[in-house]
């Protein structure tokens, strides 16, 4: 009998190119997704030393960072206008295709990769930006690169890369009402810290993560960074296949339910082995909040926000107290009585339909806090032209929420989107770090669901105890 | 790249854990279509204040830590955005060397790639070498050929590197070039699945 493989060490040697030992490999590249900010320089690279990009067909270009999401066409800040026009000439020079700014195609790179359907299970696919990995959910082999490595990609369409090892994050049981898959990821980041993953590849596994929808499966491999790993992703079934089925860059009828034959081949073998496991039962996570200034600083909704005694040792105490400071909280007080004055709903790990279409049922029929100030800010053009046939943009105008044009906008606050200083942001994004928001702004991950309840309240708010008036 | 095989120089010590790439460099600063010049915005937040002044309170802005080449820190080093600025903030503010517990994994690759060498020791040595440098000026030689730390009062330490990195260092050897030496392979490979 063949010896039982999981769907990473399947991926991997489906693309090596080139093998030594105790060398890395050289990997073939299937999908390489570039955006403005990480790419100008690798664009230059080649320029300088007369190369072109190998396979122009096999690279997607979009701008998303630094886009304006109000008015189109009122890029205020001068830079980012360059960075964009840039990306433009490079992909009109390199032959690269590029959905620009005012292209119905455009959105967040990792919203629209699935989207379009070019990101497929057991494909390898690399973008300069450390969120790839949340095209794993779909079983491919995705990982953020820097720019030489952007620039390597566009030249030839490899990378080199040490093998992996194997991290199994198995979770069983089922996820509780009110419970989503970013509860899920942070409660996993909040239980084995920030650094897990680092030197891995993550395959999720078990009961809870199956029967997630690909916009939950992707929600969770989005974060696999923030545990440290630079790809974390789920085999391939029938969830990922139908969720494909139809979308432009597959192919159809007899061709896609072969191809989808193939795909599901790929789902981890029964007996196969990883270098780690570790387990997590689904039942005993709440929603979460993150009170920190890493996505590891996470607690359930109904805790109280650590105290410095609570480190274990001197470092740990240091941590939580600068964390304390930053965030202006004391310690010891109930996550749920800390007020808010933003609310983020958008970026590439809670900007899809599906994140938008539940966030608005908790919202339906309630208003925004007055003391709050609330912006959803949809993944694509698509999700924003979608949900708008559904109404979903109605329901966030009439409670309050601006309803925004498709980027990154407030997660990592490029463009004008940004939290001032000392505010507090209830946000659906993945990283809380210092200064993300904005300089000396407060960031606090939730679920859309979470953010929808803050919104209402003014604070942070167990969305299992709100009124629900939708019938959507 | 400049090639790097040994370095002596006088050492930064960055107290802290899980410095992520949004400290080493804030996006503001990420705009620029060119790769140099972003030494003057490396620890943005920690070194200017929210008017551009200099904060005393931040130790690389101290007279004694001027010329340093080499920064050590805390575990994790790096964790976060996939930015290249990062290591092209700590190259141009003068950073050839990083030593630290663990990294990153994309923050490490880009340094080897930018030649800066990422060191790692033991969170023992790493704590002394802070120690040290925290208590006075304190030079390290750092030797990529031997694979080792070591000062002149004794301390020494060695480190590991794959050899393919090492190399690409030592030779100061750009990535694309060697892979190129390898193009009838990826043309085979595309000829046998396209
Ligand atoms: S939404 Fe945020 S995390 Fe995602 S790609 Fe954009 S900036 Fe990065």
């Amino acid at each position: 009998m063949r010896k039982p493989k999981t769907v990473i060490e399947k991926i991997w040697e489906k693309h090596i190119v080139h093998h030594e030992e105790g060398k890395p490999d050289l990997l073939y590249i299937d999908l390489h997704l570039v955006h403005e900010v990480t790419s100008p320089q690798a664009f230059e690279g080649l320029r300088m030393n007369n190369r072109k990009v190998r396979r122009p067909d096999r690279t997607f270009a979009t701008m998303d960072h630094n886009v304006p999401t109000i008015h189109r066409n009122v890029i205020k800040d001068e830079v980012s206008k360059t960075q964009m026009e840039t990306l433009k000439v490079n992909c009109e020079e390199f032959g690269v295709p590029l959905a620009d700014i005012h292209h119905p195609d455009q959105g967040i790179v990792h919203v629209i990769g699935p989207e379009l359907g070019l990101t497929q299970p057991g494909k390898t696919i690399v973008c300069g930006d450390s969120h790839t990995s949340t095209h794993g959910a779909f079983g491919a082999l995705a990982f953020g690169i820097g720019t030489s490595e952007v620039e390597h990609v566009l030249a030839t369409q490899t990378i080199w890369q040490a093998k992996p090892k194997t991290l199994n994050v198995k979770v069983d049981g089922k996820l509780g009402k009110g419970v989503t898959a970013k509860d899920l990821i942070l409660a996993i980041i909040g239980k084995f810290g920030v650094k897990f993953g680092t030197g891995y590849v993550i395959e999720y596994t078990g009961e809870a993560v199956r029967s997630l929808s690909m916009e939950g499966r992707m929600t969770v491999c989005n974060m696999s960074i923030e545990a440290g790993a630079r790809a974390g992703l789920i085999s391939p079934d029938d969830t990922t296949v139908e969720f494909l089925r139809g979308r432009r860059h597959v192919p159809e009828g007899e061709a896609f339910d072969q191809l989808a034959e193939e795909w599901k081949a790929l789902a981890t073998d029964e007996g196969a082995v990883y270098d780690e496991t570790v387990e997590i039962n689904a039942e005993e996570i709440e929603p979460q909040v993150t009170w920190g200034t890493n996505p590891g600083m996470c607690i359930p909704v109904s805790e109280t926000v650590p105290t410095v005694e609570d480190g274990t040792n001197e470092n740990e105490k240091e941590e939580i107290k600068r964390a304390l400071e930053y965030m202006g909280l004391k310690g010891g007080e109930p996550i749920d009585s800390v007020p808010i004055e933003h609310v983020f709903i958008g970026s590439c790990t809670n900007s899809r339909l599906a994140d938008l279409r539940k966030a608005s049922e908790i919202v339906k029929g309630h208003k925004v806090n007055p003391n709050v100030r609330a912006i959803v800010v949809p993944g694509s053009h698509s999700v924003k032209a979608q949900a708008e046939a559904e109404g979903i943009d109605v329901i966030f105008k009439e409670a309050g929420f601006e309803w925004r044009e498709a980027g990154c906008s407030m997660c990592l606050a490029m463009n004008d989107d940004v939290v001032p200083e000392g505010e507090r942001c209830a946000s659906t994004s993945n990283r809380n770090f210092e200064g993300r928001q904005g300089t000396g702004a407060r960031t606090h991950l939730v679920s859309p669901e979470m953010a929808a309840a803050a919104a209402i309240k003014g604070h942070f708010y167990d969305v299992r105890h709100l009124d629900v008036h939708a019938t959507i | 790249m400049e090639p790097i095989r040994k370095h002596e120089g006088l050492v930064f010590p960055l107290n802290r854990a899980n410095v992520d790439t949004d400290q080493i460099i804030p996006k503001q600063f990420l705009k620029r279509i060119s790769r140099q010049g972003f030494g003057q915005f490396v620890f943005y937040n920690w070194r200017f204040d929210s008017k551009g002044e200099l904060r005393n309170d931040f130790s690389l802005n101290q007279p004694k830590y001027e010329n340093t080449s080499i920064l050590v820190a805390g575990e994790n080093f790096g964790c976060g955005s996939s930015r290249e600025h990062a290591p092209w903030a700590l190259q141009d503010y003068g950073f050839r060397v990083i030593i630290a517990p663990s990294y990153a994994d994309i923050f490490y690759n880009n340094c080897t790639k930018n030649g800066i060498l990422p060191v790692i020791l033991t969170e023992d040595e790493v704590q002394t070498l802070i120690n040290n440098a925290e208590a006075e000026q304190y030079h390290l030689t750092v030797d990529l050929e031997t694979k080792k730390v070591y000062d002149s009062q004794g301390f020494e330490a060695t480190f590991d590197l794959d050899d393919y990195k090492r190399e690409m260092l030592l030779n100061g050897w750009d990535d694309i070039a060697v892979t190129l030496s390898h193009a009838d392979k990826i043309d085979q490979f595309e000829a046998a699945r396209d």
